[in-house]
């Protein structure tokens, strides 16, 4: 869509656990800003292909390019420097604590001391969080309370602001709207499309088509471990996006 | 309205419990309510208090230490034992109390070391690690003293429990103290925080990259070290090491921190209301004595309003 260089790029990437081969021969571009959804059927690569560009497992063959420098390999905190954050479906966040606390968790703002008694700085704290919401336009009546009593919609938007923290390049969400009301899952599209809007490129799954369709430019399909295809969203139907998802359609990738 | 209403007793319930209590212990005798007998509650829950600071901040990250007073009967021994011996050339006796009273806690420390290591790095439950030391604490303590007392510590280490400070009994400054302190470190430290956060979400404190296992092993420790030195003020109190000293102070020390509404899941519970269950519980077994009541039974009924109160508690975080 764009002229641009890529911000991350794979090349014939492909992964094994044994025998059983869970990607091959991907080739998958990301430009910066640019909302991608993959979908695909379970087991199609979906985690296997998050997990690698999150860090969590190191690629087996094929090259990561990014920013136009290949990456010799990632882990968790290397993909963090480069600029990839992933919210993962399960959230990880710690309900007792409240809003600032959940965006600043091991991170915190610290006043003085060492060691085991390093002092928090919570007013800074509130105040950097509330400046981080404020940006990303997410409104939560109550920032002081735990999140724990916040609603799934409001409890998604912490984890995404969290993620959000650090000025990622890429934001991985995975499933981010699959315990959410309908009126929330609104919220959480909302704000993937302020992400675009401030240039940050994000890979959203969903099994939901209809939210893929409603919040991005492109979508990839995998299937059995590799990409059927990679369709600009605004020039294709649901139809066709489920025909390629359960094998009916065959298309070539054409990236 | 519901809703607040719940928080609000989920919150301050327990201040309530101990306003009622104290009333109806007033009406019943007005010597309740004078200075002297509030001091002699404190100096009474001091060394339980002491233990339930380090307790809390165990059971606050889903832990728990049945240690403790195989732990403090330890470190009162040894510390007795210590103080029967000469001390080496040229160390005033003073001197010596204060090494003695140092090896004392640091046994303490070493036997929270050894709680947290079992619990992290070999990946046992910290219920069976602590039962395992508290045997073996036990069994330490008969060997060292042979299963006998050691009597007649002297005077100066006696006002560790019977030295007062103006008209406050040491003791009580030494719990209240430690108390400021704990809420102080819990409420504005990072270590604090991580505390209650590893309680509540371990794998999500882990993903945000803090070393998890060595906050654990710290905790354990300090714990340790508060047992040994509520010991060395129970050896003090009683100016000897018994060697079934603090039998079962583990009951007590975690009837106090579940009573002021801390929970065994972690993440939730309070120091000030630690030390609130800690005294709610002495002025029970203070009113059931006024009442004249067998203590035979004076153990079955603090079983039961524990059971209670904490039954009251489930209602009321009802749908959580």
């Amino acid at each position: 869509m764009t002229k641009q260089h890529p911000l991350i790029e794979l090349r014939d990437v492909g992964k094994r656990f044994g025998g059983v081969v869970a990607l091959e021969e991907m080739n998958l571009e990301i430009y910066p800003g640019e909302v991608v959804g993959l979908v695909g059927d379970n087991g199609a690569g979906k985690s296997t292909l998050i997990k690698i560009l999150a860090g969590a497992h190191p690629h087996d063959s094929g090259e990561i390019i990014f920013e136009g420098k290949r990456v010799a390999s990632l882990n968790p905190s290397s993909a963090k420097v480069l600029g990839v954050e992933t919210v993962y479906q399960d959230l990880a966040l710690v309900d007792t604590l409240d809003v600032p606390g959940n965006i600043f968790l091991g991170r915190e703002l610290i006043r003085f001391g060492v060691g085991a008694l390093r002092v928090l700085d919570k007013p800074s704290m509130d105040e950097r969080s509330q400046q981080l919401l404020d940006r990303l336009e997410v409104r939560l009546p109550h920032p002081e309370s735990e999140v724990g009593m916040l609603s799934g919609g409001q409890r998604q938007s912490v984890a995404i602001s969290r993620a959000l923290f650090t000025n990622p390049k890429l934001v991985i969400l995975d499933e981010p709207t699959s315990a959410l009301a309908v009126r929330e899952v609104e919220h959480v599209l909302a704000l993937v499309r302020q992400l675009r809007e401030q240039h940050i490129a994000v890979l959203f799954i969903s099994h939901v088509l209809q939210e893929v369709f409603a919040v991005t430019d492109r979508i990839v399909v995998l299937r059995k471990g590799r990409k059927v295809t990679d369709l600009v969203t605004t020039e294709t139907s649901l139809d066709t996006v489920v025909g390629f998802m359960v094998g009916q359609l065959d298309g070539d990738s054409h990236a | 309205m519901r809703e607040l209403w719940r928080r609000w007793a989920l919150d301050y319930g327990i201040y309530v419990v101990l306003g009622l209590l104290s009333l109806v212990l007033w009406q019943m005798s007005p010597y309740f309510l004078t200075a002297s007998n509030l001091l002699n509650i404190g100096a009474q829950i001091s060394m339980i208090a002491v233990v339930a600071i380090g307790m809390t901040l165990v059971i606050l990250m889903a832990e728990i230490d049945l240690s403790v007073g195989s732990v403090a009967a330890l470190a009162g021994a040894i510390t007795a034992g210590l103080l029967h011996v000469t001390p080496p050339d040229g160390l005033a006796a003073g001197v010596w109390m204060v090494v003695a009273i140092g090896v004392g806690l640091s046994v303490g420390t070493l036997a929270g070391l050894i709680n947290g290591l079992f619990t992290v790095w070999g990946g046992i439950p910290s219920f069976i690690v602590t039962l395992g030391t508290l045997s073996i604490g036990r069994g330490l303590v008969l060997l060292f003293t042979g299963g006998r007392p050691i009597f007649d510590l002297g005077q100066d280490f006696a006002q560790i429990s019977w030295g007062k400070v103006g008209s406050v009994p040491v003791p009580i400054v030494i719990m209240l103290s430690l108390y400021v302190l704990a809420w102080l470190f819990l409420r504005s430290t990072q270590m604090g925080r991580y505390v209650y956060a590893v309680g509540t979400n371990k794998r999500a404190v882990e993903l945000a990259g803090v070393n998890v296992r060595k906050l654990k092993i710290a905790v354990f420790s300090l714990a340790g070290t508060f047992s040994a030195l509520a010991g060395i003020m129970l050896t003090s109190r009683l100016d000897s090491a018994q060697p079934t000293a603090a039998s079962g102070w583990e009951l007590s020390v975690i009837a106090a921190v579940v009573l002021g509404g801390a929970s065994l899941y972690g993440g939730r519970g309070s120091v000030a209301k630690t030390l609130v269950g800690a005294f709610i519980l002495q002025i029970i077994s203070n009113g059931l004595n006024l009442l004249n009541v067998q203590a035979y039974w004076q153990q079955i009924a603090k079983g039961s309003i524990i059971l209670i109160a904490l039954l009251i508690e489930r209602i009321l975080r009802g749908r959580r």
